[in-house]
This record gives C-alpha cells, sequence and structure tokens, in this order.
C-alpha cells in the first residue's frame, strides 16, 4: 500500500517536473527574450548577474535562454521519436504476430539486426557522412529506436490472436489491417503508453550524448548536450554556471520521464490501484 | 533443447549477414565516393579509377557486397588510409585497454548490484528500497559523461584526490602502470552498470520470491536467509547471467563515452578520433566489430539461459526494461 502510494506520488512530481520544464522551454523566451544565434565576444564567460542570472558562455550568450533553447529542442526531437518509434514498432509488432510464419520470422530478423547495430556508433558515423539536421536526427534516431516497441506489442499480439474477440473478428471476416487497428492496438495501448514514455527518455539521452560527444546538430543551435560539451573546458576555471545546470536539465527530464514511465508501468499491472 | 540451440544459432548467424548487409549500405553512403573520401578532392580522375580498380570498386554492387563479406570473414575489417594500418591490427592493439576498463566496470558493479538488488527485493517498500531505489533510478538517468564530469569536479579538481586524466603509457601495461589514474574511469562505469544490473536483479528476485517453492521453502521453516542465498540467489543468476550478454551493446556504448573523457586509448577513443577525422574504414570496421559481439553476446545469454534451465524452450523477452 505505502510503497504504491509513493509511487503514485513519484509519478504525479514526474509529471508536474515535466510540466513545469515544458513551459520553462516554450513560455519562458516568451518572458524572458535572449538572443540564441548571434555570437558576441563582448559578453563571454560573465559570471552570473541581475542582467544574466545564470552568467554567459563562451560565445556570449546568456546560459538561462540557451537552456531553454536547448531544451526546445530536446522536447521536440524526443516526442517526435517518441510517438515515431511507438507507431512504427506497434504496426510492425502486430503485424508479425498477426500473421506469424516465415514473414514474422523474417520480420523479427530485421527487428533484431538493427538492434544488433549500436545506436550511438551509427549515429556518430553518420553525423561524418551528413551535417545532422533536427528533422535527420528524428529520423535516425526514430529508425534505431522502434525495436523494444516492436518486440513488446508482438509478444502481446502473439497471446491476444487466440482471445475469443480477435478468433471471432477474423472469422467474420476482419482483414489484417482491420484487426491490428480495432482490435490489437487498442488492446495494447496502456503497453504503447509506456513504451513511448521511455522512448522519450531515450531518445533524449542519446541526442544529448551525441551533442556533447560534438556531434549533434551544428551551432548556433542550441542542445543540453553541446553546452555540457563547450562548458567541461571551463572546468578548471570555476565557470560552474557553464558546466552544472544543462546537466541537471538532462538528469531532471530523464528522471522525471522514467517516474512518469514507471507510475504507468504499475498502475497498468494494478488497474485496482490507480487513482 | 538440440533444437532450440539450433534454431537460435541460425537466428544469429542471420542477424550478423542483415548487420553486414546495413554496413555495406552505411559504406556507400559516403558523399561522392570511398576513392574521392581517401585520395581528397583534388586526386585526378586516374587516380580515382586506378583506387577503384584497386579496390573492386568498379564491380557491380552484388559483386562488392560478395567482396566485403569474404573479407571479413578471413578477419580483414578494413584498411586505414589516414593511420596506414590495418582497422584490424588497431582495434587488437587496442582492445585490451576496453576488457580492462569495461571488464573492471562489469566486474564491480555486479559484485556490488546483486547483493543491493537482492536486498532491496528482500525489504520491498522498506526504507532502504526507497532510499536506494531513489539513487538507482537518478544513476540511471544520469548520463556517463555527466557523472564522469561531477566525480572529476569533485575528487579531482575539488578534493586533489585523483588524477582527471588515465594513465598515457600506452599499451594495457601504460593502463595498469597508473592504477589512480584508473579510479575515476572505472568508479564511473561502475556507478553506472550498478544502477543498470541492480534494477533488473531487483526486478527478477521480486519474481522469484513469489514462486511456490519460495513459499515452501518459507512454508517449511526455513530461516529468511538460506531462502534468500538458496532458492532465491541460484534462480536470479539465472537472470544476471542474461543480462550481462544482454548489456554488451551498453557497456560498450559507455566505454566509448568515459574513453573520450579520460583520454584513455582503446578502441571506443579510436573511433572518436576516428569520427572526428572521417576515417571512414575505422568507424565501419569497428561498428562491425561493436555489431558482432552484441549478436554474439546475446547469442550467448540465450544459450547459457537454456543451459542452465532445462525447463526453458524460448526464453522470454529480457531486452525490454523490468
Amino acid at each position: 500500500m505505502s510503497s504504491a502510494l509513493k509511487g503514485r506520488r513519484a509519478g504525479v512530481a514526474g509529471l508536474i517536473v515535466l510540466v513545469a520544464l515544458a513551459g520553462f522551454c516554450f513560455l519562458g523566451p516568451l518572458l524572458y527574450r535572449t538572443d540564441q544565434t548571434q555570437a558576441n565576444v563582448a559578453l563571454t564567460n560573465i559570471a552570473p548577474s541581475a542582467a544574466h542570472p545564470l552568467g554567459t558562455d563562451a560565445n556570449g550568450y546568456d546560459v538561462l535562454g540557451r537552456l531553454m533553447a536547448g531544451g526546445q529542442i530536446s522536447l521536440e526531437i524526443g516526442l517526435a521519436v517518441g510517438i515515431l518509434a511507438t507507431a512504427l514498432g506497434a504496426g510492425w509488432g502486430a503485424l508479425a504476430g498477426l500473421t506469424g510464419g516465415a514473414l514474422d520470422a523474417l520480420m523479427m530478423r530485421v527487428v533484431d539486426t538493427l538492434l544488433a547495430l549500436p545506436a550511438i556508433f551509427v549515429l556518430i558515423y553518420l553525423a561524418t557522412v551528413v551535417q545532422p539536421t533536427v528533422p535527420l536526427l528524428i529520423g535516425v534516431i526514430t529508425l534505431l529506436s522502434w525495436l523494444a516497441p516492436a518486440r513488446l506489442v508482438r509478444s502481446q499480439t502473439l497471446s491476444l490472436r487466440t482471445r475469443e474477440f480477435v478468433t471471432a473478428a477474423r472469422a467474420a471476416g476482419s482483414g489484417q489491417t482491420r484487426t491490428i487497428a480495432r482490435h490489437i492496438l487498442p488492446n495494447a495501448a496502456g503497453t504503447l503508453a509506456v513504451a513511448a514514455t521511455f522512448q522519450i527518455a531515450d531518445a533524449i539521452l542519446i541526442l544529448a550524448t551525441l551533442s556533447f560527444l560534438g556531434f549533434g546538430p551544428a551551432p548556433p543551435t542550441a542542445t543540453w548536450g553541446g553546452m555540457l560539451y563547450q562548458g567541461t573546458s571551463y572546468l578548471l576555471d570555476g565557470y560552474w554556471w557553464e558546466v552544472y545546470p544543462a546537466g541537471l536539465m538532462i538528469v531532471a527530464t530523464v528522471l522525471a520521464l522514467n517516474l512518469v514511465g514507471e507510475h504507468l508501468r504499475e498502475s497498468l499491472a494494478n488497474p485496482a490501484r490507480t487513482l | 533443447m538440440s533444437g532450440f540451440l539450433l534454431r537460435r544459432t541460425l537466428q544469429a548467424a542471420a542477424v550478423l549477414i542483415g548487420v553486414t548487409l546495413v554496413v555495406f549500405v552505411l559504406e556507400h553512403l559516403i558523399p561522392g565516393s570511398l576513392a574521392r573520401a581517401i585520395l581528397g578532392p583534388r586526386a585526378s580522375r586516374q587516380a580515382i579509377s586506378a583506387f577503384n580498380s584497386a579496390n573492386g570498386l568498379d564491380h557491380p554492387l552484388v559483386v562488392q557486397y560478395l567482396d566485403f563479406l569474404w573479407r571479413l570473414a578471413q578477419g580483414n575489417l578494413g584498411y586505414s588510409y589516414r593511420l596506414n594500418r590495418s582497422v584490424g591490427s588497431l582495434v587488437i592493439s587496442q582492445a585490451p585497454n576496453d576488457l580492462i576498463l569495461v571488464g573492471l566496470g562489469l566486474l564491480l558493479a555486479l559484485a556490488i548490484a546483486l547483493p543491493l538488488g537482492i536486498l532491496q527485493a528482500a525489504r520491498r517498500g522498506g526504507a532502504i528500497d526507497q532510499l536506494t531505489g531513489a539513487a538507482t533510478l537518478t544513476l540511471y538517468a544520469t548520463p556517463s559523461y555527466w557523472l564522469a564530469l561531477l566525480l572529476i569536479a569533485a575528487l579531482s579538481i575539488g578534493a586533489h584526490l585523483l588524477p582527471p586524466e588515465a594513465g598515457q603509457g600506452g599499451g594495457p601495461l601504460g593502463l595498469l602502470g597508473d592504477p589512480l589514474g584508473l579510479v575515476l574511469p572505472v568508479l564511473t562505469l561502475t556507478l553506472i552498470n550498478v544502477a543498470w544490473f541492480s534494477r533488473y536483479t531487483r526486478a527478477a528476485v521480486i519474481e522469484t520470491l513469489a514462486q511456490e517453492y519460495v513459499r515452501l521453502a518459507r512454508a517449511k521453516g526455513l530461516p529468511e536467509r538460506l531462502v534468500l542465498t538458496r532458492h532465491v540467489l541460484r534462480n536470479s543468476l539465472l537472470t544476471v547471467v542474461t543480462l550481462v550478454g544482454m548489456a554488451v551493446p551498453m557497456l560498450l556504448t559507455s566505454g566509448l563515452v568515459v574513453e573520450y573523457v579520460f583520454n584513455i586509448p582503446g578502441v571506443g577513443l579510436s573511433y572518436y578520433t576516428a569520427a572526428a577525422n572521417a576515417d571512414y574504414p575505422v568507424e565501419l570496421g569497428v561498428t562491425v566489430v561493436v555489431a558482432l559481439l552484441t549478436v554474439l553476446g546475446s547469442l550467448a545469454a540465450d544459450l547459457a539461459y537454456a543451459l542452465l534451465d532445462p525447463r526453458i524452450g524460448t526464453p522470454s523477452d529480457v531486452g525490454s526494461k523490468p
């Protein structure tokens, strides 16, 4: 009882943090206007002051404003990948599970193959071949991320397809697409919501890692990982405002998403205990 | 049983073929051509066509792919013109550093995460579970480079206790020759791995605790400590075996990041340097090696699982989160 209650509290706390983060990143720039494209050499590495609450970085960008801009990209890419990857994985997994046989085997080997490719290595390679842009990153991270939901939905489909309502629908002439859309996916909705939440967190982590290594979207595009990458050079100089805020934003976002996902999963496992 | 082993091995082989196909496609994504990328934009037309015919790049794509497969089958991972050495020799000379770094991080993490996961599960919902659970959840959301930076800031720059860089002596002895320099990188990897493994262990032990044989052991009056060590630990070890096999990509990716942050001359850092210099052959060769290790890891996990637990026909999907 107490642990379920605490799980719920943690889930609600995660949700509140996410709403606050979204407000900070998308509404913040309306109230706190900064220039995040034009570098200003007269304003480099200024310590926090009234004019710049979190100081400025090596290019003279206001750090507080840059956290907002970087957060927008993180949340946009995370959300887009979460939705696209879950949708792709759900369709793929349901089709494979429902069809079975040779097609199922072939489709799952495709999943295994992509799962064997190390995402960060492949993304770094692609970044050396083409300059990464936001739409390109969404596409490529999606192509490397839909595999876990595909496996989840397939195993759920395997148990659903023997249930009476699915057999009845198919006997009544319901085609593959209709069966998946009307009977399989609605029953897997909970699993999909959980999967999507974790996908968003993973995509944000991938983007941050890529940017930290210097293979993210090109400057002047702001990313939290990129801010950390640049701030690291000033760790010895004690310019804390160029290092800690960006790192804390990454951890807070990913932690909040994980808490919400965890809570969703628990509510699914024990429906009686939800809200 | 043997049917399962055979089927699973054939699947792994099919996946390996798939991986080589993807890497072949990746190679052909290089803008312009491989010859241009290597010889430079000012290379003459003659030089380009000489390079292409010397490397079989003027053959049809199917033939090129089969050539590529044949070279891989012979252990030829390609040649780096930038480093003027074969990718295979580069990987072999640096792999010991990765083995030390990633291996130490894995072993230490298992030594901490297993007892921790069992303790958390045994005291599920209690104060210890709540506190350590919050800590591992936070660590789970922490990127390895961010943790590394925090450790450097606290223990190296703040307290002056440890160097912020690993030993630069070169070779495996160089890394081991400076044990103090290894502390922070290994600590970073250990903490990141503990977050991962303890969460899975906790989930596995909670599942084991609900089994009938555990309830029977308790019902017949066996002390809780013996229930945990004799019945629960043994059965949860199955999950751990699987986990290590499944963790290969995670281990190698955090290895790359940590090698970059602490400037450790391993395969991961070579990959990073190659990417920064557009040294495509090294990037593609290392990608093949990492994918191969990933496939072998997951194959080993499934086979070990099947061998250790005779009830298993088809292992459940352990790739998903706990």
